[in-house]
């Protein structure tokens, strides 16, 4: 039987519908997993996107051509048929699930297998062929549980704030941030944002998700007027002279990559949190099997490593190049905003 | 071991130094003695002798974490360090015991006394025993030393907080020869008496690289010499028996047996700061001489005749058995040239002579000559200076020549381990040969975050070939490839081998058909080596 997608120098390809998924080159029409700038790129004629995945794309894509469907929604393009299904990932972001002549293939997009309290939780899809990222496809990688994380950061907090310290915590403005905005406890004390991070709360605030009440850091917030905050800053402004202006701090950074002690030193923050909005290896592993699939790519992360895992658990498992980075430690996060 | 735990994990989180030697003063003041000096004894490099391979370690975790032994490889090579790779795959543990820092480190010991079935299960007892951190530092204990950040002159500072003695006094307490299997904490930090200990050698001042000649003041208040290409060591003469101590504080005794013979002809109570350089001829032989000697701890007759050592004395320390630090520098030199100047020419030491200057332009003409004379560059002193623990500014300044350098191609790429996991930042390069290219180096360091990060994207994106972690390239980027020294090497295809390569700079103003040669490199071999 044909493939049913295919893997070209400009992204992953339907031949039966004639779309791309998430691609990095300009095409006709383009099927989005979610809005992080590494999948959502500009340029395409046409995409589709889910209905909660769109605000933000629009936000940071502009005016662009953009059809919108919910979860579980079949579409038909050409003679494939897709429908989009929570990944997990950020608010909105989705597996994409391509059927053509009764063989089933799913692209995952990033994904994680644990609820965060804010996305859509990740939910197995049943096929043939599944795509899936391996950003922390190691079994070095095993995320904190959300109750023991949402103690951690309010502890922190809380001692921080007991000893007149300022709270600044580095995390990407589009998902992650919202995502702790949820996790932390907001009577400890004021919560002050980075542009970067208000901008997409204002953006899911308006798609009807629920955040604690957040303020903008302005040229006259400091510690002065803002005693013991919560600083919630994207990870480029850690070190910058935009947080300096908090006098006595502790920075902290939320990250998979805070998992490994030689990464955590060399970010130089304070402290660092265990927290990812992909799967850890536990997450992969049980992901893969729950979709019954035997057929398996790996898209980015430690593919080599996952590849051969996955064959020597009786997978047909492949490596797929592609331009997607995961969850890149030292990209500028601007690009996710 | 959760107080340890405690610690480990305050200083491991913080990034300033006041953080890091308050909790140590902290735990000084609360822990037990047997504790605090393990604690002092595992910060400075005296770990417990190992009980177990890390080979079986290794085999012990993977099997419990129902990993196949490649897998758990891959993931030490992402980790770099087998006690956190350990504690990340193992599953968490089950039961919970708190017991102290000395109870664990007994309990490796008695290890050692088992049978190979009774250790691997009460390896594995531990870890099912011990939360995340603790089975860390426990594994660290097994495996190897603490390198955690934290200096010696850190826990003398956290040390004199805790018990109000003062640093210097403390920083010698520290050195030498001691295991806490040999002494106690009453013994070693509350005792009077410091000397007590023969083999105790000083601190040994260090210098800062000369970032101009404008602060100097006239250049008659100053000494030259060579800054020679040895070993740095510390000989020490007392109560008839000698020592040699390196700057890491290694005991090197052993290692230079020829140096025994100077106890004939320099008085007890002498201590002397030099260099060991391979000699010959009354000249210095390459680094490369003594390099072979480096690592042996016996050495065979012929290396002694091949490559013979001696001792370039640079200042004198401990004169008629006073501590003559404090004394100016022309003086202790005077005192030293006087004890040397008796000794026979067939005696393994020699005074490292004053390089003679008028003005600061002269220094320069002399700097130049150093890699002839196979030294490193020059050293300046201030004739009035005594001598500091430590690295100082001021008094003391380095000089080095520039390194020799050679642009080269970047051909294959790693990802870093530890601190640079996810970045690409080892990488292979090669030199020109026709239209062949020659690997001869790998270096990892001497770019900026934003350079490594630049070329990860790039080795991402054009990866032509995989073997294992390791990335082959398209030939595209030269990079300026600065090191110390050079010598054949039949190990190497290309038959020569670096001394501390790095790079210098990415040069992205240059085709890689401007890249040096294969016989760019065998002529610095044929001037250098």
């Amino acid at each position: 039987m044909a493939d049913v997608l295919t893997f070209t120098d400009r992204g992953i390809y339907c031949p039966a519908g004639d779309f791309y998924i998430d691609p990095w080159r300009p095409v006709d029409r383009a099927l989005i997993t979610h809005g992080h700038s590494d999948h959502a790129r500009w340029g395409m004629k046409r995409y589709l996107a889910t209905t909660g995945t769109a605000p933000v794309m629009r936000h940071r894509l502009g005016d662009i051509t953009l059809e919108t469907t919910d979860y579980g929604v079949e579409t038909r393009i050409g003679d494939a048929t897709v429908s989009f299904h929570p990944a997990g990932h950020v608010p909105g972001s989705a597996q994409i699930r391509v059927a053509v002549k009764g063989e089933v293939w799913v692209v995952s997009g990033d994904y994680k297998t644990v609820a965060d309290g804010l996305s859509e939780p990740f939910e197995p899809v049943p096929c043939h062929a599944f795509i899936t990222e391996c950003t922390f496809g190691l079994p070095i990688f095993k995320w904190t549980p959300q109750d023991i994380l949402a103690r951690q950061i309010n502890d922190w907090w809380a001692a921080n704030a007991a000893a007149g310290r300022t709270s600044i915590l580095g995390a990407y403005a589009l998902g992650k941030a919202q995502r702790l905005l949820t996790t932390v406890n907001p009577d400890i004390g004021p919560i002050l944002t980075h542009g970067a991070i208000e901008n997409t709360n204002t953006v899911l605030r308006g798609q009807g998700f629920t955040l604690p009440e957040t303020t903008l850091v302005t040229a006259e917030t400091t510690h002065k007027t803002h005693p013991g905050a919560l600083v919630l800053a994207t990870p480029s402004a850690l070190g910058t002279p935009w947080a300096r202006k908090f006098g006595t701090a502790s920075t902290a950074f939320a990250s998979g990559w805070m998992a490994l002690r030689g990464v955590r030193r060399r970010r130089a923050a304070d402290r660092g949190f265990i927290v990812s909005d992909h799967a850890d290896w536990q997450g992969l592993n049980s992901a893969i099997k729950a979709t019954g699939a035997t057929k398996i790519f790996a898209t980015h992360g430690y593919t080599g490593a996952f590849q051969k895992w996955l064959s020597s658990q009786g997978y047909d498992a492949h490596i797929v190049s592609t331009d997607y980075q995961g969850e890149g430690f030292d990209q500028a996060d601007e690009a996710e905003a | 071991m959760k107080d340890f735990a405690a610690l480990f994990t305050r200083i491991d989180e913080s990034t300033k130094t006041s953080v890091k030697t308050a909790a140590l003063a902290d735990y000084f003041r609360t822990a037990t003695p047997e504790d605090r000096l393990w604690t002092i004894a595992l910060f400075t490099g005296r770990r417990p002798k190992r009980t177990i391979t890390a080979t079986k370690l290794r085999e012990w975790a993977a099997e419990v974490a129902g990993l196949p032994d490649w897998l758990f490889e891959e993931s030490y090579s992402i980790v770099g360090d087998l006690a956190e790779t350990i504690a990340l795959v193992l599953p968490p543990a089950t039961q919970s015991q708190d017991h102290t820092l000395t109870h664990w480190i007994s309990y490796i010991k008695t290890l050692a006394t088992l049978e190979d079935d009774a250790r691997k299960s009460g390896i594995l007892d531990a870890w099912n025993n011990l939360p995340h951190t603790e089975r860390f530092l426990f594994t660290k204990l097994l495996t190897g030393g603490f390198r955690i950040g934290v200096s010696a002159k850190l826990i003398t500072r956290a040390l004199a907080q805790a018990t109000g003695q003062p640093e210097p006094e403390l920083t010698h307490k520290l050195m030498g020869n001691w295991t806490p299997d040999t002494t106690t904490w009453d013994a070693l930090i509350e005792a009077d008496d410091p000397s007590a200990d023969l083999s105790r050698p000083y601190p040994f001042y260090l210098a800062y690289q000369l970032d101009g000649f404008d602060d100097l003041g006239p250049p008659a208040d100053w000494n030259a010499e060579r800054k020679w290409d040895g070993i740095r060591g510390q000989l020490i003469i007392r109560g008839g028996e000698h020592h040699l101590w390196s700057r890491g504080e290694d005991l090197m005794t052993d290692r230079f047996p020829e140096l025994a013979q100077l106890r004939d002809y320099l008085p007890d109570g002498t201590v002397i700061d030099g260099e060991v350089l391979a000699f010959a001829d009354e000249k210095p032989l390459s680094f490369n001489a003594l390099q072979k000697r480096i690592g042996r701890k016996t050495v065979p007759k012929k290396l002694l005749v091949e490559a013979p050592v001696i001792l370039m004395a640079y200042d004198l320390l401990e004169h008629q058995g006073a501590d003559v630090r404090d004394m100016p520098l022309k003086d202790r030199r005077a005192a030293l040239a006087d004890l040397i100047k008796d000794a026979p020419v067939t005696a393994p030491l020699r005074l490292s002579a004053s390089v003679p200057f008028q003005s600061w332009d002269d220094l320069s003409t002399a700097r130049d000559q150093s890699r002839e004379l196979n030294a490193e560059g020059l050293m300046l002193k201030r004739l009035d200076s005594p001598y500091l623990a430590g690295r100082k500014r001021g008094d003391w300044w380095k000089w080095k020549i520039d390194p020799l350098t050679i642009d080269a191609v970047m051909i294959y790429a790693q990802a870093g381990h530890g601190r640079r996991a996810n970045l690409f930042t080892d990488y292979t390069f090669a030199v020109r040969d026709g239209s062949d290219l020659v690997p001869f180096t790998k270096a990892y360091s001497g770019l900026t975050d934003k350079e490594f990060r630049e070329i990860t994207a790039w080795v991402r994106k054009n990866t032509l070939q995989r073997f294992g972690p390791v990335r082959q390239v398209p030939p595209e980027h030269v990079f300026e490839i600065a090191f110390e020294g050079i010598q054949a090497s039949p190990r190497h295809k290309s038959g020569v081998a670096l001394r501390f390569p790095r790079m210098l700079r990415w040069r992205r103003d240059k085709p890689v058909d401007e890249a040096n040669t294969l016989d760019d490199l065998n002529e610095m071999l044929a001037t250098y080596g």
